[in-house]
């Protein structure tokens, strides 16, 4: 062993080519094993569909076709993947901590409702875009204070975060439910109890040429400035540190409470803004529409990206393509749609157990490197 | 019950004999071709470096791991152990260096619920009879109806051999069983094991590092290196020094650090009545109060578990203080990143893994935990640039000789040596003023060690205040100038190293103060 170690303590020597490669045979760890994640999912998948009598190769054709197959079902995948791709930051951020928070759903409807209350006292006499920056605010603010409060739980009071965040999401459904079914109920709509609209011609268009709303976009920015915060600040290296090891932290002296609570504040300010865009750019007022299930599927896509904000993107549109095609397998298959439920838990599993695969393997090791 | 039982009363000890032992783990060859014979009624020390194989080779003996070749006799005659249990069934037991007893049962009961064959409804008036009879036979006398968890240390280690006898394992195999005792417990320990071996009642294996032992109580020593056979023969025969090459071959060990003499004695840390909780918010330690000056080591010996971890974390920050303050030039002192980097305090410990480090993250980033947020790696506030953090790590790597295969290596695939060594470069490459360590060597290699030890004295000797807490007594004797001891959380005995010695600290860390 030792032989080996000094025969490599050597080779470090020939600089930085040589760290490139290792650098890349290493990081090509964390794109094959969820890779290989996403296989073995759709061969349970395929077992189960096949028990139920149904054709596996019939289903994930349709899948490609109800998602990505057609311009049409390629723009139904990217809204689908907008909120996702906030709703997975959400999950992504406090991830990097070793916070597990899986409430992003609440800081979404909140986020949501306080963008519509915002907006309208505003109708009538503000522009849109001073409307919309007024959204904006409250809605990042709203959802940043409700997960920032699940961290302040977390490292003053020693509150699980993930059950506070949990929780939390059903007193967030509360107060939605409390104002649009109350002070803030449009009268003129008697189906569905919902804020009065913020009007048609203060809500965000589509990206030119598309049906898809500019929330997308924003959302890559977003990830992409995050990725940046995470991996090129001294605040993304503190968090590092305090996720990796919250002992070395403290013997380092760094502030792991506040590093906690502003981490949970960035997150909960993704769900908030995923709030904003379902209410600006969707559906034009709050209501119960906005507990769709995103802040959900947001910790699984957030897992499948290994909470790398530059993944959450592709895996964002992937599980939104998976989504979007639920309807389609419905009518054709005669499969209820929750049946692409069944397939999103499935991958999450399986997701989870690979995760202690990581380290495991030779091939991903300098060469003579015991595993 | 096991062939012990055929064996002639007073003659019950067991032969073991491993005949070219071989276990390879994927392409690393673990232990090479290992032939040992332990003689009935011998007391047979292993000697060796950390991952020379030691534990490789009990392991095998004791059926946790299937050797990839050679073969175990006992009394003679070729067995099989598939597992543990089949090891037990042939006589062989093992105690490990941590205690596997269960704290809340009685030493009574831990020992009824050890025995393969406890009965559903366990008749504890025949238990304890025949308990009773039992320790007739052996001269290790523990309470039987107290709870484990009030038991002393040295009271533990003797349950653990007795749950061992009681089991009627006539081959014992030691994994460094006084790391836990003072020296006083663990001189009783050994007597009574010599003792039973003399007799011709047990024989033992026991894997150690400390020539102290060896020269002691062993009547034979084998000593291992790089998983070889590297050496054996009669304790009697051998110095120390052979057995000392043996263990580390050719490997230069740099020589201990001369310790100059320091004239100024300006005090730099106070500890001023410092109170804390353990996680179960116990008090762990009481009314600490010392002084450290410039050029000055300050240790503090103790069995491990009085308060000393406990001591550590508070003043690293990693537990809160109940009451008490802390002062550094007369100034109030708080644990936190601008306080630590305007006085230079740095610190390592033991399992700096677990303790410092983060396993997961780079050697390069790693060794960038005190400089991350400082120029050149962050060039302006908030911001951080990997170039030069991989460039401070390939100087500090050749400093300090880490051995790694690139700055990108997760820290924690280095072996502990080098794990050890990163972080010291981590700390002490800059200017240092106060340097608060915990047992730094636990675990480590002798070439290892001596660095570290010799880093330290030259810390000292730069004029860093050092506060050394250590369960290695040794350590302390080689390393303070003033020493003191915890007990129970409160200091009980402190004095300058020149005017004490061994056996009057080893009396203060049993408590008999």
């Amino acid at each position: 062993m030792a032989d080996t170690t000094e025969t490599s303590g050597v080779r470090m020597q020939s600089g930085t080519s040589f760290e490139l490669v290792d650098r890349l045979r290493r990081s090509s760890e964390f794109f094959v094993i969820p890779l290989l994640a996403l296989v073995v999912s759709g061969l349970l998948f395929s077992a189960f569909l096949l028990t139920l009598g149904k054709s596996p190769l019939e289903f994930f054709s349709l899948v490609w076709r109800g998602g990505f197959g057609t311009s049409f079902s390629w723009q139904n995948t990217l809204v689908r993947a907008a909120p996702l791709v906030f709703t997975a930051l959400c999950v992504a951020i406090p991830a990097r901590l070793g916070l597990v928070i899986i409430g992003g759903e609440g800081a979404l409807v909140l986020g949501g409702f306080a963008a519509a209350s915002i907006a309208i006292p505003m109708v009538g006499w503000a522009p849109a875009f001073l409307m919309l920056l007024a959204m904006f605010l409250a809605a990042t603010i709203a959802g940043g204070v409700w997960i920032g409060l699940v961290g302040a739980l977390r490292h003053y009071r020693g509150v699980n975060e993930t059950i506070a965040s949990l929780l939390m999401f059903y007193i967030a459904v509360s107060i939605l439910n409390f104002f649009v079914e109350g002070a803030l109920r449009d009268p003129s709509d008697p189906n569905k109890p919902s804020t009065k609209p913020i009007g048609s011609e203060n809500m965000i268009g589509a990206i030119p040429g598309t049906d898809v709303h500019w929330g997308l976009l924003v959302g890559i920015l977003l990830c992409i400035a995050l990725f940046l915060v995470m991996n090129r600040t001294t605040f993304g290296f503190a968090a590092q540190i305090a996720g990796g090891n919250l002992r070395a932290a403290q013997a380092h002296g760094l502030p792991v409470g506040k590093l906690m609570v502003v981490a949970c504040m960035i997150a909960g300010a993704c769900a908030g803004i995923a709030g904003f865009f379902e209410v600006a750019a969707i559906h034009g007022k709050a209501n119960a529409s906005l507990i769709a299930g995103y802040g959900f599927t947001g910790i699984l896509v957030s897992f499948l990206a290994r909470h790398n904000p530059l993944v959450i993107v592709p895996v964002a549109i992937f599980l939104g393509g998976i989504a979007a095609s639920g309807g389609l397998v419905q009518r054709r298959m005669d499969l209820p749609d929750a049946t692409v439920l069944v397939l999103q838990g499935l991958l999450f599993i399986i997701i989870l157990v690979s995760e202690t695969f990581y380290g495991r393997f030779q091939i991903f090791r300098p060469k003579g490197e015991a595993a | 019950m096991s062939v012990a039982q055929d064996i002639a009363p007073g003659q019950r000890a067991i032969s073991v004999e491993t005949i070219g032992m071989t276990k390879v783990f994927g392409n690393l060859t673990a232990l090479d071709d290992v032939s040992i014979k332990v003689a009935p009624g011998s007391f047979h020390a292993l000697l060796g470096e950390n991952g020379a194989g030691k534990s490789t080779l009990v392991k095998c003996m004791m059926g946790f791991y299937q050797p990839s070749g050679g073969a175990l006799l006992v009394n003679e005659s070729e067995v099989s152990v598939p597992n543990p249990r089949a090891a037990h069934a042939h006589g062989i037991g093992m105690v490990y260096q941590h205690f596997t007893l269960v704290p809340s049962l009685t030493a009574a009961e831990n020992l009824v619920i050890a025995r393969a064959d406890t009965p559903t409804v366990i008749d504890w008036k025949k238990e304890r009879k025949a308990l009773g009879a039992f320790l007739e036979t052996t001269p290790f006398k523990v309470p039987l109806e107290v709870p484990v968890s009030s038991l002393s240390a040295g009271e533990k280690q003797k349950l653990e051999i007795l749950k061992q006898l009681y089991l009627d394992q006539r081959f014992l195999i030691l994994d460094e069983p006084t790391s836990v005792l003072t020296p006083d417990e663990a001189d009783e320990v050994l007597g009574l094991l010599r003792g039973m071996t003399e007799a011709g009642e047990l024989t033992i294996l026991m894997i150690t590092h400390k020539f102290r032992e060896v020269t002691a109580y062993a009547d034979d020593v084998t000593v291992l290196r790089r998983g070889r056979l590297v050496g054996s023969g009669r304790v009697e025969d051998l110095s120390v020094e052979d057995m000392s090459r043996m263990m580390i071959g050719e490997t230069e060990i740099r020589e201990s650090a001369t310790r100059t003499v320091q004239t100024q004695k300006k005090l730099k840390l106070e500890l001023a009545g410092l109170f804390s909780d353990d996680d179960e918010e116990l008090p762990a330690i009481e009314a600490i109060s010392l002084k450290i000056h410039e050029g000055e080591i300050f240790g503090i010996a103790g069995v491990s578990g009085n308060g000393q971890s406990e001591l550590i974390e508070v003043l690293s920050g990693q537990r809160t203080l109940n009451d008490g303050r802390i002062f550094v030039d007369k100034k109030p002192y708080e644990p936190e990143r601008g306080q630590m980097d305007m006085f230079k305090v740095f610190g390592f410990s033991e399992e700096p893994l677990k303790n410092v480090a983060v396993p997961r993250m780079s050697v390069a980033e790693n060794m960038a935990f005190r400089t991350f947020d400082k120029a050149p790696i962050s060039p302006f506030r908030g911001w951080l640039s990997p170039p030069p953090m991989r460039k401070q790590a390939r100087e500090l790597i050749a400093a300090y000789r880490v051995k790694t295969p690139s700055t990108e290596e997760p820290i924690e695939n280095l072996s502990g040596g080098n794990v050890q060594r990163a972080i010291l470069a981590r700390e002490l490459s800059g200017e240092v003023d106060i340097l608060i360590v915990a047992n730094p060597c636990f675990g480590l290699d002798f070439a290892s060690v001596a660095e570290i030890r010799a880093q330290i004295m030259d810390q000292r000797n730069k004029g860093a205040a050092v506060l050394l807490v250590s369960e290695d007594l040794d350590e302390i004797l080689e390393l303070a100038d003033t020493v003191a001891v915890m007990s129970e959380g409160r200091i009980t005995y402190q004095s300058p190293m020149a005017e004490t010695d061994r056996a009057t600290i080893g009396h203060a860390m049993a408590g008999h103060h």
